[in-house]
Order: C-alpha cells, then sequence, then structure tokens
C-alpha cells in the first residue's frame, strides 16, 4: 500500500494527503415529526497515521457518521472520500461463530483474494501481532470478551485498510480488559501506522488514545470543539495530564448536553 | 499530582509488560470445558427414556395378563408381536420391508432437499419471491401430506413415482420453510460485518447468510424428514399394489386386511422405530456438532 491515490470525479488519480475526508456531511431519517436531522454539515479530515476520537453523548450521531464513512449507509448531503475501504470494529465482536478465530481472520484474506496457500501463514502473523498465537484453533465461544476483540482487530487488520474505524470497541469490556486493551491497540497503530477513527462516549479514553479529540453535539450531530492531544505515548488513563484535559472536555461536553435541558 | 510516573512506561519496558499482564488475563478468563465422563451420559440421557419404554412394555403385558383386554384381535400380547418380528426377521422379509420403505423415504428426502434449499434460499433473499410464494409455503406447511396421495394417483398412477412425488409436496416446503427462518434469524451484525469484509451478493450469502442461517436450515431438515416419512406411509398405506413391493405401510395395510393385529403392531413399531432411529442416527448428531461448535449447546 505504498500509493495513496484516490479517484477523483473526472476519473483521473491524484494523490491525497487523507486517509478520510469528510466533506459537509448531513444525515437525516424519516422520523415521526417527518425528516429528523441526525448529522448537520460535519466536515473533518483524518491524515494518513493519525488517530482521531469522536466523542459525544448519546444521539450525537456518531455512530451513523462511522458508518457513513464505512460505507454501509449513504450521507442525505455532502460528500465522503476514502483511501480504499475501510476497516471496521463494532462494540460486539461481530465474530463468526461457526468459525475459529484463525478462520474468521482468513476470512477477510480470502475476500480479498489473497490465494490460499498464503492466508494460514497471514493468519498466524496477525494473531501473533494481537498476541494471540495460540488460538488459531479456538470456537469464538471459547474466548473471553478480550480476546474476542483482540481477533476482531486481527480480523480487521487483516483487510489491510488504511483506515481502521471503531464503533465504541471497549465499551462492553470490564475496566481492566478495557485498560489492557488500550494499550494494546496503541501499540498497534503505532507498529502499522493506520488511521483511525475511534468512536467513544468515554471522555478518558478518548484523551487516552487520541492525537486529535473532536466533540460532537447531540440532535443534530454538529462538530462543537476539536482538541489536539500533546501528551505523549504511552500514556495513561490515571496520568495527571490525561485526567486535565478530560476534566476540560466534560465541562463542554456538560454545557453541550445542558443545551438540550433548556427547551 | 506529580506527572513523574509517565516516565515508568518506556516503551521497551512496556511492551514485555503488556505482553505478561495480557497473557495474565486470558488466562484467569478462559474457561475449559471439558466432555461429559461417559457415566453421567448413561445416567442423564440413556437410563431415562429406556425406564419409559421398560414401563410402557410392563404395562401393556399387565393388561393383557390380568385380562383386563381379553381379545388378542384388538390387543396382542408383546410376545405374539415379537413373534412376528422372529417370524419375519427369519423368512428375511424384515429388513426387505424396512428397506423398501426407508430407501424411498431417503431417496424422496434427498430430492426434496435438493428442491427444497434452493427455493428457501429464493423465498428468503428475493422479496418479489417472498411476497408471492411465501404464505403459500408456509400455509402448505399445515396441508396434511395424505391430501396429496388421491391426485397423485390420478396424475402418475400406482408407481413410485407417485410416491416421490408425494413426499415432495409434504418434505420441500419444510425444508424450504427452515431455511426461511433460519435466514431471518440472521442478526444483522454479521450482516454488516461481512459487508464490511466485502462480502456482498453471492459471496455474503455463501460465506456469511448460508453458515449463520445452518441452525434454523438444520431445523427444517429434521422437521422435513419427518414429513418425508410420514408422507411416505400415508402414501404406502393408500396405495397398495403388488408391484410396488412390500413397504412399512404396506405391511400395516397387510396387517388390517389378514386381521393380524400383531402384524399391524409389527408394522407401527417399525414405522416409528424407523422414523426416531434415521433422526437421532444423522439429524440429532449433526444438529449437535453444529450447536456445539457455535456455543450455543446449553448442558443440561
Amino acid at each position: 500500500m505504498a500509493t495513496t491515490l484516490a479517484k477523483a470525479a473526472d476519473g483521473t488519480e491524484t494523490p491525497v494527503a487523507h486517509a478520510a475526508r469528510i466533506e459537509h456531511v448531513s444525515k437525516s431519517f424519516p422520523g415521526p415529526a417527518g425528516q429528523q436531522l441526525v448529522l448537520d454539515d460535519i466536515s473533518l479530515d483524518v491524515a494518513p497515521g493519525e488517530f482521531v476520537t469522536l466523542l459525544g453523548a448519546s444521539g450525537c450521531g456518531k455512530s451513523t457518521l462511522l458508518n457513513l464513512v464505512a460505507g454501509l449507509d449513504r450521507p442525505s448531503a455532502g460528500s465522503i472520500t476514502t483511501d480504499g475501504r475501510p476497516a471496521l470494529m463494532f462494540q460486539e465482536h461481530a465474530l463468526f461463530p461457526w468459525l475459529t478465530a484463525g478462520k474468521n481472520v482468513e476470512l477477510a484474506l480470502k475476500l480479498r483474494g489473497i490465494a490460499k496457500t498464503e492466508r494460514r501463514e497471514r493468519a498466524e502473523e496477525l494473531l501473533e501481532l494481537v498476541r494471540l498465537k495460540g488460538a488459531y484453533g479456538k470456537r469464538v465461544h471459547e474466548l473471553s470478551g478480550g480476546m474476542r476483540q483482540r481477533v476482531a482487530m486481527a480480523r480487521a487488520l487483516a483487510q489491510d485498510s488504511r483506515l481502521l474505524l471503531m464503533d465504541e470497541p471497549f465499551a462492553a469490556l470490564d475496566a481492566i480488559t478495557r485498560d489492557v486493551l488500550h494499550d494494546e491497540l496503541t501499540r498497534i497503530w503505532r507498529e502499522t501506522g493506520l488511521s483511525v477513527l475511534f468512536v467513544t462516549h468515554n471522555v478518558r479514553e478518548a484523551v487516552r488514545l487520541a492525537q486529535r479529540v473532536v466533540l460532537l453535539s447531540s440532535r443534530p450531530g454538529r462538530i462543537a470543539r476539536q482538541w489536539t492531544v500533546g501528551i505523549p505515548q504511552p500514556r495513561r488513563i490515571e496520568d495527571s495530564e490525561v485526567a486535565e484535559l478530560s476534566r476540560e472536555i466534560t465541562e463542554e461536553l456538560r454545557g453541550e448536553i445542558r443545551r438540550h435541558g433548556q427547551h | 499530582m506529580a506527572s513523574t510516573d509517565t516516565s515508568v512506561d518506556a516503551p521497551g519496558k512496556d511492551g514485555s509488560d503488556l505482553a505478561g499482564l495480557e497473557a495474565g488475563l486470558d488466562a484467569l478468563e478462559t474457561v475449559e470445558s471439558g466432555r461429559t465422563p461417559l457415566r453421567t451420559t448413561l445416567v442423564q440421557k440413556v437410563l431415562p427414556p429406556v425406564t419409559a419404554v421398560a414401563l410402557v412394555l410392563v404395562i401393556w403385558q399387565a393388561l393383557v395378563s390380568f385380562g383386563i383386554v381379553d381379545d388378542a384381535t384388538k390387543l396382542p400380547a408383546p410376545a405374539d408381536v415379537w413373534g412376528e418380528v422372529r417370524t419375519a426377521w427369519l423368512q428375511g422379509t424384515l429388513l426387505d420391508y424396512i428397506w423398501t420403505s426407508v430407501s424411498r423415504g431417503l431417496l424422496g428426502f434427498l430430492l426434496a432437499l435438493a428442491i427444497g434449499t434452493p427455493l428457501g434460499l429464493l423465498v428468503a433473499r428475493v422479496r418479489f419471491v417472498r411476497a408471492a410464494i411465501g404464505p403459500i409455503l408456509s400455509g402448505l406447511q399445515s396441508l396434511p401430506s395424505v391430501a396429496w396421495v388421491p391426485p397423485a394417483v390420478i396424475w402418475l398412477g400406482l408407481n413410485n413415482s407417485m410416491m416421490y412425488a408425494v413426499i415432495l409436496l409434504g418434505a420441500v416446503p419444510s425444508i424450504a420453510n427452515g431455511l426461511v427462518s433460519g435466514v431471518d434469524q440472521v442478526p444483522p451484525l454479521y450482516l454488516r460485518a461481512g459487508r464490511t469484509l466485502g462480502a456482498t451478493g453471492l459471496k455474503g450469502t455463501w460465506h456469511i447468510v448460508m453458515p449463520a442461517a445452518l441452525p434454523g436450515y438444520l431445523a427444517g431438515l429434521k422437521q422435513g424428514w419427518a414429513f418425508s416419512w410420514r408422507s411416505l406411509m400415508a402414501a404406502e398405506i393408500i396405495a397398495s399394489s403388488p408391484d410396488l413391493g412390500v413397504g412399512l405401510g404396506q405391511l400395516l395395510e397387510n396387517g388390517r386386511n389378514t386381521s393380524s393385529m400383531s402384524m399391524v403392531f409389527l408394522a407401527i413399531l417399525l414405522i416409528l422405530v424407523v422414523g426416531i432411529a434415521i433422526d437421532l442416527l444423522i439429524f440429532s448428531p449433526l444438529e449437535r456438532r453444529v450447536l456445539r461448535g457455535r456455543g450455543l449447546l446449553v448442558k443440561g
């Protein structure tokens, strides 16, 4: 994946300086009172290798935005360009229970057209990357929640996308496991040079992981404010700098939420 | 609030620490599930049905022995039925009866499988087809397959094709419906995950929808077999002809014609035993395997 090229409207290929470009995107769904606007004029670029978290309370449309970037849904207005098809991780592991951990990873390789002879080796490598070397033949139900999310990460990495979309992937895990997976994700992000767009409602998680935190307001979702996080990695969720910035962002988030109670 | 503790996280140390931490977490959270010992299986799974059968035999024998029912043309003694089994076995006809019906039943079932599977897939995946024939297909399930025997005889005559036609009309809707409900119950998350991996269209059907729908499909197959077997018996009882060979249905009808209640009992017993045996030997293990592989089998 040496070249980062995107097809422009006129068919010529031009080099791009972003992993994802979201331009004036709006999305509305049919609701009980006519069309309900969920996302309103969102513009956001994710640079190659950048780690961005999208933060917001419920109803801010952050998952909707992620679905749009993943190409699972189309925006009502505006445009989204990505460098190739992004990989997507869900809150639930979404591993296929009829396949072993290794075969789940291999399916992603197979659908990319990787030759059968290469798949096994590649899958083992990816499982090793998420430190699940011995888990190849394990069934999904035999794995713990944290292990499942790591297999899901290996499967997402098997897509060899330049952009990894994550939809609250650690929200259902216990605090200890989540903390470990934060370290793991940071390590993998730094090793692979992927761009990550990570959705969460957990302020500390957002600050712990990201280079840039984007706060969305709710109903409709708009970009309220952005922060560049300069704290060097590896960070810890209990670091005082993380806590400090989290406090600031939380105040802002609370302000956004309070506005909804005033009318 | 000293921020010096961040220096502990030097990259090299952090890496090996994290690996150990993860290994520890994985070990703590993994539950090894072993197989149940043979003795427990025997006591929990084999003993209860054996007891139930034994109880039925005891009551049956008691009804005859104590003269509560003392008309052998109504209720033959267990020993008489057993004698019928022995005679048929010694004459070499017992296995012929069974094979005649089982070979018809299985061949008919395989045909139903070959037709019901693509049909079910079509109904499940193509909206127009579903709207057009979905309701008819599920309605057909409540039509007793014996109702198909008279038209099948008129269309095809008294021959094997008529038997197969009746089996198909009985089993195809079950198999197709099983697949449809299997597909309907596929969690949308799998479809979304499949789409992000690039499994769309036929690839999605093959790699995601079909395997995800397998448990429902298997349940449909199980029911399809039961319907095949029932339809075949109805056809055999009603449409007996000398050139069709004696299957279990004809055996039952012959027993009625010669007023041999022990032969009737033998036939009913064999029909029941074969139906259960096929289910126990083919479908149940298949279903258990699939469910166990997915961690869906609850240990009782």
